[in-house]
């Protein structure tokens, strides 16, 4: 239990103009000193931590040198393009607009994706809708579980458990959307010189939600420091557009509309932010369920569920193993302390 | 050794450990060891499916029916009729 300061959820109020200040200068001295690169590409989405991410390159090294992809699919949210767009022009910066959508059919993402889910609900047809959902782990459960929520065209929900092999034929499809959107990413940085903007946020990072050498890979990632909370509070002091502030959190991966609480979080992220920073700070779970609503009983079960995802997701943050050292090859970058 | 154990644990060794004797102790839990992740319930589920010819139900899915070898041996006695 943390003895000096009392547990409330003003703890993650953030110095926005200090941060503004620590991040900019932390992106000049990555790319001047260490990548030697002249400006930053990133896939923007419309969503909070993508916008935020551009806001904070254009900060530190102006509109000119940073460059928003856009790359929308089949499945993208109808207000992503528009919200995409919205937060290039509002910062003034180039946008490059791809549909990824043949690329997808090209590797037959879209069949794929369709078979796996047909294997659980067998009725799965074209002009059905579909997402990926995760069981509540305040459930006091242990085991993460997937299930596919599935929409037929007159209504009809049925949602079913996905078995092993539905459930990696889904995760091995889907994540062609992430690794090919990587791929035009580091494109335009080769093309232009410059080095790729990773846009995870704290959670995110922490817990593995990303896709290895998907929107796991980048170069530098300004945000992966913050709360998501204190995403939003950057975008606020930043004065990016109402919509885009307001726009719920989104996978936008799938044809039916998911939360990122139902893929991987099973909470909102207010309180999956209040949960990980308590655990970081160790409070213990009855501090931090009088601010959640939940129960000190259900605090713990977080508490733990975070601890087993960091465990198995710390692969995606690894380097390549090398069998034997080679010291005169550095592969692990110099992070400074007071970023973390 | 416990109905079943013998099989529960060459599955765990050959799945987990690349056929290496790990030597868990029954009452460990899998989850806490690092042993299984999220996705390693479910290629449990599906080993004890396929290999005693069982469903586990939705409502079975818990750790005391699938995070210790005791556990699963216990479960897999139950079920095996």
């Amino acid at each position: 239990m943390n003895a000096k300061t009392a547990f409330t959820p003003q703890l993650l109020e953030i110095d926005c103009d200090k941060e503004l200040d620590k991040i900019s200068e932390a992106i000049r001295n990555t790319l001047g000193r260490m990548l030697h690169k002249r400006g930053l590409v990133l896939g923007i989405s419309g969503g909070i931590d993508s916008s935020v991410t551009a806001a904070l390159c254009v900060q530190a090294l102006g509109k000119d040198k940073v460059i928003g992809l856009q790359m929308p699919e089949r499945h993208s949210a109808e207000d992503t393009q528009g919200l995409s767009s919205l937060l290039a022009n509002h910062l003034g910066i180039r946008e490059v607009s791809i549909d990824i959508t043949p690329i997808l059919e090209a590797v037959c993402y879209y069949d794929k994706y369709d078979e796996a889910v047909r294997a659980a609900v067998p009725g799965y047809g074209l002009d059905w809708k579909s997402k990926i959902v995760v069981s509540d782990i305040t459930e006091d459960k242990a085991y993460t579980l997937f299930s596919v929520v599935a929409a037929s065209p007159d209504g009809r929900m049925v949602k079913e458990r996905l078995e092993l092999s539905s459930y990696l034929s889904i995760v091995a499809a889907t994540n062609f959307k992430q690794r090919i959107r990587k791929m035009l990413e580091y494109y335009y940085a080769d093309l232009y010189n410059y080095a790729v903007a990773g846009t995870p946020n704290r959670l995110e990072f922490d817990q593995g939600f990303f896709v290895k050498q998907g929107d796991g890979a980048a170069d530098i990632k300004p945000i992966a420091h913050l709360y998501k909370t204190q995403v939003y509070q950057l975008a606020r002091h930043l004065g990016l557009p109402e919509a885009i502030i307001n726009r719920p959190p989104t996978t936008d991966t799938y044809s039916l509309p998911q939360g990122q609480d139902e893929f991987f979080f099973s909470v909102p992220y207010e309180v999956m932010d209040l949960c990980l920073y308590g655990k970081n700070h160790g409070f213990s779970a009855g501090d931090v369920s009088r601010h959640t609503g939940l129960t000190p009983g259900r605090v713990s079960a977080i508490y733990q569920d975070i601890e087993r995802k960091r465990a198995a997701t710390r692969y995606l943050h690894l380097a390549p193993v090398l069998v034997t050292e080679v010291p005169e090859i550095v592969c692990d970058p110099i992070v400074k302390k007071d970023l973390g | 050794m416990m109905k079943h154990e013998s099989e529960v644990r060459k599955f765990i060794a050959e799945k987990f450990f690349f056929g290496e004797d790990n030597k868990v102790p029954s009452a460990a839990s899998l989850l806490d060891a690092g042993i299984i992740d999220s996705t390693g319930v479910l290629e449990l589920i599906t080993f004890l499916e396929e290999q005693f010819k069982i469903k586990v139900d939705d409502d079975e899915l818990v750790p005391e029916n699938l995070d210790t070898i005791a556990g699963i041996c216990a479960f897999l006695s139950k079920k095996i009729t």
